[in-house]
């Protein structure tokens, strides 16, 4: 499922916003979460989960094309942690549906 | 400094004028439609933003961290959640030279 298809699906179960107002309220929620996010904070969803950022050391790492070798600084990577209420359903569905390719 | 949401709900309010009632029913619907993608098995795919997907993982042997007592975890589905380009870059840009 993608960004769009969310768009359409909220478009059919609901009534009081137009199409237009159900995609810029999408946009501005993700941009909202990536915002937080590089801003150095966290996201908290009951039931969904939460996104906190972890740390990467400084490594030495290798260009894959010319084996040379290059300095990488330390990072902060997005980390996703499902909630109870996700990791449940997810789990459950196991028993009933294959995965999607 | 944490996202919840209601921040959502008051900035769908602030900046698309969505009163408080259609805020807060769409930010539970845009969860809610998440969840039910995964659990029909649909990977969710958010472009600039990331990836949410299946994964089915085999039962292993584990032990209880408290106890360390050795137990079996059972086989599972579990949700991971990939970043994408831009929001890894996004991340690194603005944090990453915090020391």
């Amino acid at each position: 499922m993608t960004k769009s298809e969310i768009v359409e699906i909220l478009s059919k179960k609901q009534n009081n916003l137009n199409h237009q107002d159900l995609e810029a309220s999408v946009k501005m929620l993700l941009n909202l979460m990536s915002s937080r996010l590089s801003d150095g904070g966290r996201i908290e969803v009951r039931g969904f989960g939460s996104f906190s950022l972890h740390y990467r050391k400084a490594r030495r790492g290798r260009n894959p094309k010319t084996g040379e070798q290059v300095a990488l600084r330390s990072k902060y990577v997005p980390h996703f942690k499902p909630g109870k209420e996700l990791r449940e359903r997810a789990n459950e569905s196991r028993a009933k549906v294959t995965i999607q390719s | 400094m944490t996202l919840t949401k209601a921040d959502m709900v008051e900035h769908l309010y602030d900046k698309i004028g969505l009163n408080k009632r259609e805020a807060k029913d769409l930010v539970e619907m845009f969860f809610e439609e998440i969840k039910i993608s995964l659990e029909s098995g649909k990977n969710v795919k958010l472009s600039g933003f990331g990836n949410f997907v299946l994964r089915d993982k085999n039962a292993r042997p584990g032990r209880n961290p408290k106890t360390g007592e050795e137990v079996q975890v059972s086989e599972r589905r579990v949700v991971t959640f990939r970043p994408g380009q831009k929001l890894k870059g996004r991340v690194e840009e603005n944090i990453g030279s915090v020391e």
